[in-house]
């Protein structure tokens, strides 16, 4: 069983649709027993850094993370879902977020913001989220990235500057984009993730 | 690396039914609307736009529906616009599977809700809608109201300059004018536009010729939304993209979707 989080936030129905396409069981729950012990988790978020990360905390979704990676069990984090795992995030004031990794999450650099829409990424040749979609675009909205390596894993993708597109750390993965507004590629990644389950 | 731009595919929804006017008059009914995003989705649109025109409360919740079942079987964005008036009826099409809203007359009649909308859901799901058309104004453009029968006696460039301070992520901006004319996006529009606004910037209204598309993104437009060229078969979205990959844009392989 595949559990998506809940903890306020957003279009959770088409997250759960995508993931439903391999075929597994997924969850939409805020229960920490279901989320912590299915096989794989997505941490979804959309919104502004802070807010996200009361929401987690409101959930003990912070805690959860930990306790599922001390146990070896996957985690998919998704667009905000995937910054409030680093260190900070400077949005509307400086924040602290998860800090699975130290990296802070900063406003990018570019003439049009939000980066939204479809964008290439430049994989890491160890990556296995991106078999076979080597090439493909994803779906980004957001105006915030880290824009440094983190993990072991590190894909990156340009909006103004080189910002973090994906990251692969053994049993916790995230990605910047949205696999599940990504089209045949997003579920490809999704599938590639649910194999390593 | 680069972003691609983005060719939207506008269906208007009444009642459960797509329609396209002409010049918002003279409605001719163009087909089921979740069948007809599930073929976009296919044919390479990256992203899906639903204008809802109903009247009544109860095509309104027919649209929640069409909206729910689209989300379950197309996995591209999809923006749903049309009546929305409160945070409450953006939190009601976000949950049905939206993943963005447009707000048009709502947020002219009371620009607050645009910051209201930012503030709980974040910038990112929020379009701006803009009927415009020209007009002895300051900019020379005017926003309009009622499908752009009435005026709203405000600049269409000092608007926009508003709601990207009060906080929308993206602007639409469809020119009265060209609309359903298929004669060429207003190009002396979207570059007044994106003169004035850092936000994404989707054109829309008078899509016809394969030119017209390449035209607006050399004026500054981010995405080009178009309705009745798709609808009615004029051009696929495939030699869209074909024309403008060979003008040197990047565009999204249609054959990912």
């Amino acid at each position: 069983m595949i559990a998506i989080l809940d903890y306020g936030s957003g279009n959770l129905r088409s997250a759960q649709r995508a993931f439903e396409t391999s075929g597994r069981e997924v969850l939409i729950t805020s229960d920490y027993e279901t989320a912590l012990n299915a096989e794989g988790l997505v941490v979804p978020g959309v919104g502004a850094f802070a807010a996200c990360m009361n929401g987690l905390i409101a959930v003990r979704g912070d805690q959860l993370v930990r306790e599922r990676i001390a146990l070896k069990r996957q985690t998919l984090g998704i667009c905000v879902g995937m910054q409030i795992l680093f260190a900070h995030g400077i949005e509307h004031g400086n924040h602290k977020g998860v800090g699975i990794w130290k990296n802070t999450v900063e406003k990018l650099d570019a003439p049009i913001l939000p980066h939204m829409g479809w964008n290439t990424v430049s994989v890491h040749p160890s990556s296995k989220l991106f078999t076979g979609i080597e090439n493909e675009s994803f779906y980004f909205v957001h105006s915030f990235a880290v824009k440094d390596s983190a993990g072991e894993f590190s894909t990156f993708s340009h909006h103004g500057e080189d910002f973090l597109a994906a990251v692969e750390d053994g049993v916790i993965s995230a990605t910047q984009f949205h696999p599940e507004k990504s089209g045949e590629a997003g579920l490809q990644l999704i599938e590639n993730w649910i194999s390593t389950l | 690396m680069t972003l691609s731009v983005r060719i939207i595919p506008c269906l208007d929804v009444t009642d459960g039914r797509v329609v396209k006017g002409v010049n918002f008059t003279n409605l001719v009914d163009a087909g089921d609307p979740v069948e007809m995003a599930a073929l976009y989705g296919r044919e390479g649109a990256d992203e899906l736009t639903f204008l809802d025109i109903s009247a009544s409360v109860a095509g309104r919740e027919t649209t929640l529906d069409v909206v729910r079942r689209t989300a379950e079987q197309v996995f591209i964005p999809l923006t749903v616009g049309g009546g929305i008036r409160t945070v409450e009826d953006v939190d009601r099409l976000l949950r049905a599977g939206a993943d963005k809203v447009s707000i048009n007359t709502a947020a002219i009649a009371r620009p607050e809700l645009i910051a209201e909308i930012a503030d709980r859901f974040g910038s990112q799901v929020l379009v701006i809608s803009i009927d415009a058309r020209r007009a002895r104004t300051e900019s020379g453009f005017e926003v309009t109201t009622h499908g752009g029968r009435e005026s709203a006696g405000l600049d269409a460039l000092t608007w926009v300059e508003k709601a990207c301070e009060l906080g929308v992520g993206e602007i639409l901006l469809n020119s009265m004018d060209a609309d359903g004319t298929r004669a060429g996006y207003d190009i002396g529009m979207i570059t007044a536009v994106r003169a004035v606004s850092k936000v994404p910037l989707i054109a829309s209204g008078g899509a016809g010729a394969l030119e017209d598309f390449s035209a607006a993104l050399d004026a500054g437009a981010d995405a080009l939304l178009a309705a009745s060229v798709f609808h009615f078969g004029v051009h696929r979205i495939g030699d869209v993209k074909k024309h403008l990959s060979k003008n040197n844009y990047s565009v999204r392989n249609a054959h990912t979707a």
